[in-house]
This record gives C-alpha cells, sequence and structure tokens, in this order.
C-alpha cells in the first residue's frame, strides 16, 4: 500500500467511526423524541413568551416572543460581563502594582489576598457574596448611601440613570472614532502606539458623555426608590464574585507582563537619553502589552461564559433565561441548548479570529 | 533608618504612605474580622437560636453538627467507613506516587489502575457482600473529589488523543481533533453541565436510564479533555526536533517514536499545565450543584435550610471556601513534588 492509499484509508475510516456514532446518535433522538411525540422545530421561537424577565435593560413584557427573550437575556449577559471586566481589570491592576510596590506589608497582603481567592471556588463566592453579604442588608428605608445619590439595600444597589439626548450619541461617536482609528492606525503616521493613546481617548469620550448627560438620581418616596437604576443583587454578587475572582489571575498576569520586559530595555532606553516617561511610555508598556494582551484576552473570555454562573442565584442571562425558563415551558431541549452553546460558541470564534489577526500583525511587525 | 525593614517600609515618601495606608487598612478590616470568627464565636449551641443567645459572632456550631454532611452527603451512617477506606487507598497510592523512591511507575499505574478499581467496589457496592449505595446517596466533599479524580483520569488519555490528532498529517483527523478541541473550550461549564443533564438522555437509546452522576462525569470529562489536549499540545512542541529524528535515525517506527520517544518527554513537561488544570477542575465540580448534585456546595446550600440552622450562610460559605482552599494547596504542593522529580537536571543529558 503506498503512503497515499494508507492516508485514504486512515481518514476515510476515521469519517466512517465518526459518522456510524453521529448516525447512531441522531438515530436515537428521533426515536425518542417521537416517543415522546415532540417534534423538531425553531418556530417555537416566533410565539409569544408569557413570562417576565426581572431585570432587562430593553424593553420586555410578557407578550414578547421567545426569540425576543434571547436578546433581552443576552444584553443581561453583555452588560454583566462588561461591567465585570473594567471592573476586573481595575482590580487586578491594583493587586499587581501592590505586589510591585516593593513595600513588605503591600506585597504580602497581595500575595495572600491572591492566594486565597485563586484557589477558592468562583461559585462559592458568588454565593457567598449572595447570602452572606446581600441578603442582610438593610431593608429600604435603612439604606447604606454614598453621597446623596446613590444607596444599596436588601433590594438592590440604586444608581444615578443618565438620561437626556445627546450623551449616547457621545458615546457611539468616540467608540466608532477608536475602532476606525485602531484599525488604520499605521496610515495615520503617530509614533506613539496605539495601545498607549486610544484608551486615554475612549475614557475622554465617556467622561464628555457623562458631563453632556442629565443625571437622574433615585430618591426615596413613600415605599419605594423613585429614579435612578436599580441594579438587583443577582447582578451585584455575580458582579462582585466574578470581579473579585478574576482580578486575582489578571493580577497575576499584568505582573508577569512587566516583569516580563527585559531589564536591558530600560537601561538601554535610559542611556540612549529617554525620559523616564518616555522610557515607561514608549519602550515598557507597548512590550509589556504584547506579553499581556493574548491570555488578558483568555481571561476576559473567562469571564464571559462565567456570566452563566449567574444561573446559581437567578440573574436572568441567557443560560437561566433559555435552559431553565424557556426549556420549562416549551420543553424544546434541543433548539434550546443549541442557541445557547451556539451563542458562546460564536462568542468564542470570534474573540480566536481576532487573536490570530493581532498575533499576525505582532509577527509581522517581526519584533 | 538603617535598618532594612525600616528602610523597606519608610524608605520613600511614597513608601511611607502606602506602608500607613495598609496599616490604617488592617486596622479597619482585621479586628472585626478577628472577633467575629474567633473573639465572639460560638462553638457550642443546640441550634442558631443557641447561637445568638451565647454571644454575637460566627456560629461555629452550625459547622459542628452539620460537619460529617459536608463530608459524606447523606452516604448512610453505617457504611461510611466505606468512604474512609476508600481515601486511605487514595492517600496511601497518592503518597507512594509522590515520594516513593523506587517503582514510581508501578505507583502511578496503580494510581491509573488500582484506585478506580478499589474504591469504585467500595463507593459503589454490590458485591463482595457490601450493600449497594445509589449516587443518589453520595455527596459532599467526596463526591467532589470522585467527579476530579474521574474526570482528570478520564481527560488524559483522550487529551493525549486530541493532541496527536490535532498534529495528524491527515487533515480529516486534523480537523476533527480541531473542532472538538475548539467547541469545547468555547462553551461555558456549565452549560455543558446543563447539557449533560439534558441532552445526553436524548442522544442514547430509548429506555436507556442513565444516572445523574454519570450525566455530569462524561460532560466533565470531554470538556476537561479538551483543555488536557491543548497542555500536551504544548509538551510536544516542546519536545526538540532532534529526538523523534535520531530515533527515526535507530530505526524505529513512527508509532513507536511517537509513543516511547516523544510523549514520555512531551507529558514531563506538561506537568505545571496538568496541575492547573487539576486545580481548575476541583474547584469547578462545586457547579454539580446547580445541575442538582449534592457535592459540598450542595450540601451547604441545603443546610442553611435547616430550621434549626437557618440563614448561616456566612459561616457555611467561610467552611466551604477553607476546605476548597487546603485542597487546592493539597493538589499544588503533590503536583509541585511530581514536578520536581521529573524535571531534567540542569546540565545532564540523561535522566
Amino acid at each position: 500500500m503506498t503512503t497515499k492509499q494508507k492516508a485514504l484509508a486512515w481518514q476515510a475510516l476515521a469519517v466512517i467511526a465518526a459518522g456510524a456514532v453521529v448516525l447512531w446518535f441522531a438515530h436515537n433522538v428521533v426515536d425518542n423524541l417521537a416517543q415522546r411525540s415532540i417534534t423538531f422545530g425553531f418556530g417555537f421561537l416566533f410565539t409569544r413568551a408569557g413570562f417576565d424577565i426581572p431585570f432587562h435593560l430593553v424593553a420586555w413584557d410578557e407578550s414578547f416572543t421567545y426569540g425576543h427573550a434571547l436578546y433581552v437575556a443576552g444584553v443581561n449577559t453583555l452588560f454583566a460581563a462588561a461591567l465585570i471586566i473594567i471592573l476586573a481589570s481595575a482590580l487586578g491592576l491594583a493587586l499587581a502594582l501592590m505586589r510591585l510596590s516593593g513595600n513588605p506589608l503591600a506585597v504580602g497582603t497581595a500575595r495572600v489576598l491572591i492566594e486565597v481567592i485563586r484557589n477558592t471556588p468562583q461559585l462559592t463566592q458568588i454565593v457567598f457574596f449572595y447570602l452572606a453579604v446581600l441578603q442582610v442588608l438593610p431593608p429600604m428605608r435603612q439604606s447604606i448611601h454614598v453621597g446623596a445619590s446613590i444607596f444599596l439595600n436588601v433590594r438592590g444597589l440604586y444608581v444615578p440613570a443618565p438620561s437626556g439626548t445627546g450623551w449616547d450619541w457621545i458615546v457611539a461617536g468616540t467608540i466608532v472614532i477608536v475602532m476606525i482609528a485602531a484599525v488604520s492606525w499605521r496610515r495615520l503616521g503617530v509614533q506613539v502606539p496605539r495601545l498607549i493613546v486610544l484608551p486615554p481617548v475612549l475614557l475622554l469620550g465617556l467622561v464628555l458623555a457623562g458631563f453632556t448627560a442629565q443625571w437622574d438620581p433615585p430618591a426615596l418616596k413613600g415605599f419605594n426608590f423613585v429614579g435612578g437604576v436599580r441594579l438587583p443583587p443577582e447582578l451585584v454578587a455575580l458582579t462582585l464574585g466574578i470581579t473579585v475572582y478574576t482580578s486575582a489571575f489578571i493580577a497575576e498576569i499584568v505582573r508577569a507582563a512587566i516583569m516580563g520586559v527585559h531589564r536591558g530595555q530600560a537601561e538601554a532606553a535610559r542611556s540612549l537619553g529617554l525620559s523616564a516617561a518616555q522610557t515607561m511610555f514608549v519602550v515598557i508598556l507597548p512590550q509589556a502589552l504584547r506579553i499581556l494582551i493574548p491570555p488578558l484576552t483568555s481571561q476576559y473570555l473567562n469571564i464571559i461564559k462565567s456570566t452563566t454562573l449567574g444561573a446559581a442565584i437567578a440573574y436572568p442571562e441567557i443560560l437561566q433565561v433559555y435552559a431553565r425558563t424557556v426549556l420549562n415551558q416549551s420543553g424544546r431541549a434541543i433548539e434550546v441548548m443549541t442557541l445557547v452553546l451556539g451563542v458562546f460558541l460564536a462568542i468564542n470564534l470570534l474573540a480566536s479570529a481576532a487573536m490570530n489577526a493581532w498575533n499576525r500583525h505582532l509577527t509581522l511587525q517581526g519584533r | 533608618m538603617r535598618h532594612p525593614l525600616v528602610r523597606a517600609l519608610f524608605g520613600t515618601k511614597l513608601n511611607a504612605a502606602i506602608t500607613l495606608l495598609m496599616l490604617a487598612a488592617f486596622a479597619l478590616v482585621l479586628p472585626p474580622l478577628f472577633r467575629w470568627a474567633i473573639g465572639t464565636a460560638v462553638w457550642n449551641a443546640p441550634n442558631r437560636a443557641g447561637c445568638e443567645a451565647a454571644d454575637t459572632g460566627a456560629c461555629w456550631a452550625f459547622i459542628r453538627a452539620r460537619l460529617a454532611l459536608f463530608f459524606y452527603g447523606i452516604y448512610p451512617v453505617d457504611q461510611r467507613w466505606r468512604v474512609d477506606a476508600g481515601l486511605v487507598v487514595l492517600v496511601v497510592i497518592g503518597t507512594g506516587a509522590l515520594f516513593a523512591r523506587r517503582h514510581r511507575g508501578l505507583w502511578l499505574l496503580a494510581l491509573a489502575v488500582l484506585i478506580p478499581v478499589i474504591d469504585g467496589i467500595l463507593l459503589v457496592g454490590g458485591i463482595f457482600g457490601l450493600e449497594l449505595v445509589p449516587t443518589g446517596q453520595w455527596g459532599g466533599l467526596m463526591l467532589n473529589v470522585v467527579i476530579s479524580f474521574v474526570a482528570l483520569g478520564g481527560s488524559i488519555p483522550l487529551g493525549i488523543a486530541l493532541a496527536f490528532g490535532r498534529r495528524s498529517k491527515y487533515p480529516v483527523i486534523r480537523y476533527g481533533s480541531i473542532a472538538m478541541i475548539e467547541f469545547w473550550r468555547g462553551v461555558p461549564l456549565l452549560a455543558v453541565l446543563f447539557m449533560g443533564l439534558i441532552l445526553l438522555p436524548l442522544f442514547l437509546p430509548n429506555g436507556v436510564n442513565i444516572d445523574n452522576l454519570v450525566r455530569a462525569l462524561v460532560v466533565l470529562t470531554l470538556f476537561t479533555s479538551a483543555y488536557m489536549a491543548e497542555i500536551v499540545r504544548g509538551g510536544l512542541q516542546g519536545v526538540q526536533s532532534g529526538q523523534p529524528e535520531a530515533a527515526l535515525a535507530l530505526g524505529m517506527h513512527t508509532a513507536q517514536v511517537q509513543l516511547l520517544v516523544v510523549l514520555p518527554q512531551a507529558l514531563r513537561l506538561s506537568i505545571p499545565g496538568f496541575i492547573n488544570i487539576a486545580v481548575d477542575l476541583f474547584k469547578d465540580t462545586t457547579l454539580v450543584s446547580i445541575v442538582g448534585l449534592f457535592d459540598l456546595m450542595g450540601v451547604v446550600n441545603q443546610s442553611l435550610k435547616d430550621t434549626a440552622w437557618t440563614g448561616l450562610a456566612a459561616e457555611g460559605y467561610t467552611f466551604a471556601a477553607l476546605v476548597f482552599f487546603f485542597a487546592c494547596l493539597i493538589i499544588s504542593l503533590g503536583g509541585s513534588v511530581l514536578e520536581r522529580h521529573f524535571a531534567i537536571a540542569p546540565g545532564s543529558t540523561k535522566h
């Protein structure tokens, strides 16, 4: 047998084996569905859902369809993920700076915190925040308050809501400009790396939007708060739990990235006459960011996947709404799980495609 | 300012500020924490009301009262010696595999083959006059250990196969492996557990009833094997190309080269990755409590609804967190012993 024939034979064997397994599964599924007289199809997505989603950022009521519920739950998932990504990055950076500070007290505290957080389950932390911290908060009338506009009580966290016009356009405009600039950075001919310039620009845009918007603060009227947004305890617990857990991993990644830049780089930059700030921003940080970006992206993807733990405390994210409520009501096991898994697969495949493009871009620069 | 410690704490203005800030934070957090956990804690009380009557701190009496439940679940009380015996077998063989001077390979083989057989018989029963204990009665920390062990053990061979598959020169096998790996790595573990719970029964012939624990084990093993495959792939890439070339030049078959020369070296390089997976997996076994199994998390959740001890969440989850912390510490320490043993001594070419 020639090599080519052998290759064909092996691959044919693999295809036949895999095909046999898939066919056997398919046969069983058809058999099982027939037995329970269930039909397969995604038509149910266009029928009336008839259930409430207790927390929603976009419009929702019981007359909306199952398909629309996926959108509402998806927004809840992405909202939690965005909050956690911002907070965990900040907390992770703070822990990393503590570990790099050289002060024995700060270094020791950060080490202990990181080790304890990393070696306890994420779910335990989330449920701890939910049941042991947020459920024992005072009732509405004795809310803990920060200033006159942020209130925390057993019903959740009340924060001011942006209203008025213009701010949403500034946010959208900034994001679009930053994205265009990020893609066409080289053509713009700016010498400073885009990762140093663009995040502050984004931040500036958000601050500007914050000043443009009218803030509608929550105020206690009678038995309830009027105005503002209520972040339910489920969301607060999920955010706190995943933020704390992930920040320990991010801290180690940031520390490794900064330590990973060779000491000679800083020394060479200084001896070439660059200032301390120039050394930091043009020599150290760009190289640290190159080490940082791939593992940080994978942490961010973990955050998005971890939001499914919201199902443990009934935060209405995709898994909770679909694999629990929709499945219970419609009984469409295969369709529901396909949708849930499909959403997460799509997010991950997009992210890894972006990561590969980024890696190719770095290799092209040939550093 | 001579003493190095004084210099490290107050050397510069910034450093002094950090030191003072840290001390202030300690003063704010540690005394109340200490008072709650130890100072005013209650160790003996018949129920929650008794705790509150005695003092204001943590009600550790709750943990003491439920300790057996946290470790064994509702495993029949008169049969719990079997769990203990199983643990002894695990510890003896595990210690042997880590510290034995000679025949380390045999100890590792025992870990992979003897433990599943002996502990399987002990825990399940039904033969040798042992009473059958259905998995519905398994629970507590024991369940976390069982799930981790089975999923880890199953995912090692599967992961190795997938890693080789991903490097295969046959496109069908390569892309098949890539699809398999990327699917499991792209979906959240909890969604995977739901999938096992909901879809697995549909995929099997009509009338086959599949145990809830087995459903979780199947999907957890597949899920872990995808991460294992990536670790092993990293190990395979780390083996110097001179090794397979030399083996081929000595006249070995391709299969011999891969299995006897490349794989052992790759596995040695993969040990740190294995340890990370083991720690992550052990922590993630808590997720089975969401799909209706009563692992340590599940039992704590359940105990908080007990009318005598209702609502002692802080105590319950602090205890669970501590148990997991020390268990993960043991896994990490064991891993570093293994890593040191299999490390190549610097400057030597033979092992």
